[in-house]
């Protein structure tokens, strides 16, 4: 009866969605505003509908209600509440239906707060996002079988994959999707633009912080993948250029592309077809990174397995990319830049340079991406390129990045003069000498690329902290405030401004993170018996004694057991020695062919790292038990199970716990040679710091301005809106 | 200089920058790509010549010490030949036979001699959606 309501809700969204398209284009077409309003709420009634599907799934998923055929193949009753929430979008249905909802919500919230603005643009906009809308529950209503019900439900359920138990499980799918689905709202206002040729900065204005969030949030949940695989996935490394992340990082790129080139279009009126064409692609690249996950088209360990969405997707952004080149085309006469670029030494330069390089990042990605697909078209033999090729490309690229986003902020607008030149650069450029020397001299020549990341970084920060100062500076000069009041005054009064240096601080430190850890890791795949130690840069690790222990879910039912080590680090020759415990934790497999022990360890396994992190340097430790030598135990176990067919429920459940503590017993009383991969890595914890120092800028810019910027930036506009006046 | 004549420049040098950004992606993926087999396309594989091998683990081929792993991969879809892999390293946590893999792959004597640190395994994560038969 509930997942027959889920069904209901679903069928209705569908209808609304197309009720909504209908209502909004005959509104807009017709000037009837009863339509066009209608149209509207038709978004928020999609929003209404959803939340209640999205609640009757996540509490059958909290109930373990094993009826619900989902449920019952992505939980179980031993997996913690905690990831029974995040199981739903664990699942191709599950997470189709997290990706509409936020589209609706996030709909909503633009289409409320432009209620009164953009009467032309919005009800076309309304009518795209609608037409997402439409794509994705028609997804779910004839091809995903979201709320399918079992005949005979399972006294247990599958379980979610223990890969995906780790807190940033929780919050990375639902960031990445926000950001998908935010870069759908300018993409939408911009279609609106072109059909009615409204493409002033209006549209832009409006859509200014939507874009800003998506941005936000799609990196936030780049980094939170990042930081997933960096500890769950047991091989140390935080990026590897797979299909799947670089679907993410795509549309990353152009976003941020547009983030920049805006801001011509807004001062000088530049720029308009490159602006508009921006955000179509990144509109459709968020589009394709939906696709590749679920198509299957290219090999991705974190693929959905194959499916049947890939044709509906490659539609869909067949549609998009045809629409959009043939609306720009026909309004190019609308689309044309007021002013030209005066200089090459000007801001406008150093933002379209920023452009082209943030553009020939995504290009690079996407070819490596689809590369299997281009070799075959071409010669007719699948091929792919690996890490080394992307990083030939993307490692000079990004360093040109670096270097831009300190140039950005000191160079004048339209055009900078020798003096401007002499004034703005002088100190940052003596700030990366020095530190290119200090680095010469501390010995740090090893690769010339991480030492040209540190230098360009340096002189990053030199630009930036000098336009803070100097920011301070003309602030208490004209208040006599002191120096923290006047810097919050500062920041206050031009928060766009500022949030964005700060963004470039981030982006710096992160890469220096980037660089370090690449060029000056040290790691070891090393096998070890208790008592032995192994150096790693400065570290001595000792294999101590190997650990084992039986971990029972909140309901008493084992969830799994782990075999680890315990491990003794000293820094140097005569540090401290400390601790660390790293294991690999099996969880049952629900294959009933195989017996009562030994399906404990054919089950998933994941590995729990032991990491060491400092601001300097990260020790990360992983092992990979060898359980080889208890194979013949767990045959015998299952030998012994299988005959003691007289044996009631509790007594095997009793006599099952005995038999696996004995087991884990013996791994450690005699333990065999352990297999460890150790990893010595400088500044990781810089990449985290990095983006939370990114997202924290961003945060800056995005924050609603106060009651007097407000006034400014509507006295800008009108000023704006006067001149255009006066050139028509 | 003339002002178009200085536009045409700058656009003569931002599309021969991008044209030679354009000839050297081309140039290098075809040259350093390693072709995409399963193993029922291995069998004309010339020795020296890294490839991409993709396919799933056979069932009762896993045999390991310490941190030498040899296994045998077959098709995707099953059955068809399979081919013996040795892989020097740690094996990713999902490693199973039955899995999905993909690891590069060099020809050694009758066999192939996985590069280290090259073996991925398909995440089963969300994805349990085997197609439905």
């Amino acid at each position: 009866m509930v997942a027959l309501a889920g069904s209901v809700c679903l069928a209705a969204a569908l209808a609304i969605c197309l009720y909504g398209i209908g209502a909004s284009l005959y509104g807009v077409r017709a000037g009837r505003r009863d339509f066009v309003a209608s149209g509207r709420r038709a978004v928020y009634a999609l929003a209404g509908l959803l939340v209640v599907a999205m609640a009757i799934l996540q509490m059958a998923f909290v109930r373990s209600d094993f009826a619900f055929e989902l449920v019952a193949t992505h939980s179980s009753t031993t997996t913690p509440l905690f990831y029974r929430v995040t199981a739903v979008w664990s699942s191709q249905e599950g997470s189709l239906l997290l990706w509409v909802l936020l589209l609706a919500l996030w709909s909503s919230l633009i289409l409320f707060m432009t209620r009164r603005r953009l009467r032309e643009v919005a009800p076309y906009a309304t009518a795209i996002l609608l037409g997402f809308g439409a794509f994705f529950c028609a997804l779910l209503v004839f091809l995903e079988s979201l709320f399918a019900v079992l005949a005979a439900p399972p006294a247990e359920g599958t379980g979610l994959n223990p890969l995906l138990r780790h807190p940033s499980m929780m919050i990375h799918p639902p960031m990445l999707y926000s950001g998908y689905t935010l870069f759908a709202v300018p993409f939408a206002f911009a279609i609106g633009a072109l059909v009615t040729r409204r493409l002033g900065s209006e549209w832009i204005r409006s859509t200014r912080p939507f874009t800003l969030a998506a941005w936000l949030f799609l990196g936030m949940g780049i980094v939170l993948g990042a930081r997933w695989s960096y500890m769950e996935l047991g091989w140390g490394g935080y990026w590897a250029w797979d299909p799947v992340e670089n679907a993410s990082l795509m549309p990353w790129l152009t976003g941020t592309a547009f983030l920049h080139s805006v801001m011509i279009q807004e001062k000088r009126g530049m720029l308009k077809v490159w602006n508009v064409s921006l955000v179509l692609a990144t509109g459709v690249l968020a589009i394709l990174g939906t696709f590749l996950v679920r198509s299957g088209i290219l090999e991705s360990i974190h693929a959905f397995g194959a499916s049947t969405l890939g044709i509906p997707f490659l539609v869909l952004i067949v549609v998009m990319i045809g629409g959009s080149i043939a609306l720009v085309a026909s309004r190019a006469d609308h689309l044309r830049s007021e002013h030209r670029l005066d200089s090459l030494l000007s801001r406008e330069a150093a933002f379209l340079l920023n452009n082209l390089v943030l553009v020939a990042l995504c290009f690079v990605v996407f070819w490596g991406t689809f590369f299997p697909l281009i070799s075959e078209a071409f010669t007719g033999e699948e091929a792919s390129v690996g890490p080394p090729w992307f990083n030939r490309y993307i490692a000079p690229l990004a360093l040109i990045l670096v270097l831009l986003s300190g140039i950005g902020p000191l160079i004048a607008w339209r055009r900078a003069t020798a003096a401007n030149l002499r004034r703005n650069f002088a100190l940052p450029t003596g700030v990366a000498v020095a530190v290119l020397v200090g680095l010469i001299v501390g010995g740090v020549t090893g690769s010339l690329g991480a030492l040209l990341m540190f230098v360009f970084a340096a002189f990053v920060f030199g630009a930036l902290g000098q336009e803070l100062v100097r920011g301070v500076r003309a602030r208490r000069a004209m208040s006599r405030d002191s120096a923290p009041v006047a810097l919050v005054a500062l920041v206050r009064r031009n928060r766009r401004r500022y949030g964005g240096y700060t963004v470039h601080v981030g982006v710096a430190v992160l890469f220096v993170g980037v660089a370090a850890s690449s060029a000056f890791q040290d790691q070891r795949l090393v096998e070890l018996r208790p008592g032995q130690t192994q150096r790693v840069d400065d570290y001595a690790i000792t294999y101590e004694r190997p650990t084992s222990r039986l971990v029972a879910a909140s309901n008493g039912r084992l969830e799994r057991i782990d075999l680890g080590a315990r491990l003794q680090v000293r820094e140097g020759d005569g540090g401290p020695v400390r601790v660390l415990e790293t294991f690999k934790s099996y969880f049952p497999s629900t294959d009933a062919s195989l017996g009562p022990i030994s399906r404990f360890f054919e089950g998933e396994a994941t590995s729990e790292v032991a990491l060491r992190a400092g601001f300097r340097e990260d020790l990360w430790a992983a092992v990979a038990p060898d359980i080889g030598r208890l194979r013949p135990r767990i045959e015998e176990g299952d030998e012994v199970f299988a005959n003691a067919t007289e044996l009631s429920r509790e007594d095997r459940g009793a006599f099952l716990a005995e038999a696996l503590r004995g087991l884990s017993r013996s791994y450690t009383d005699s333990p065999p040679p352990a297999t460890f991969r150790f990893i010595a890595s400088p500044l990781v914890t810089w990449i985290w710091l990095g983006a939370l120092i990114v997202f924290f800028g961003a945060g800056i810019a995005l924050w609603p301005a106060g009651a007097g910027a407000r006034r400014r930036a509507t006295a800008t506009g009108l000023a704006r809106v006067a001149r255009e006046l006066e050139r028509a | 200089m003339d002002p178009s004549r200085k536009r045409r420049t700058r656009l003569v040098v931002a599309l021969t920058c991008a044209a030679l950004l354009a000839v050297a992606l081309v140039y290098t993926s075809f040259s350093a790509a390693s072709e995409a087999r399963q193993p029922s396309q291995l069998a004309s594989a010339e020795p020296g010549k890294t490839y991409q091998l993709t396919g799933r683990v056979a069932a009762g081929s896993w045999t390991h010490e310490g941190t030498e792993h040899t296994f045998r991969v077959e098709d995707r879809a099953g059955g068809g030949p399979s081919v013996p892999v040795r892989y020097v390293g740690q094996v990713p946590d999902p490693f199973r036979e039955g899995r999905e893999i993909l690891i590069d792959v060099k020809r050694s004597g009758a066999g192939f001699e996985g590069q280290p640190d090259s073996l991925v395994t398909k995440c089963p994560s969300k994805f349990t959606a085997e197609p439905k038969t």
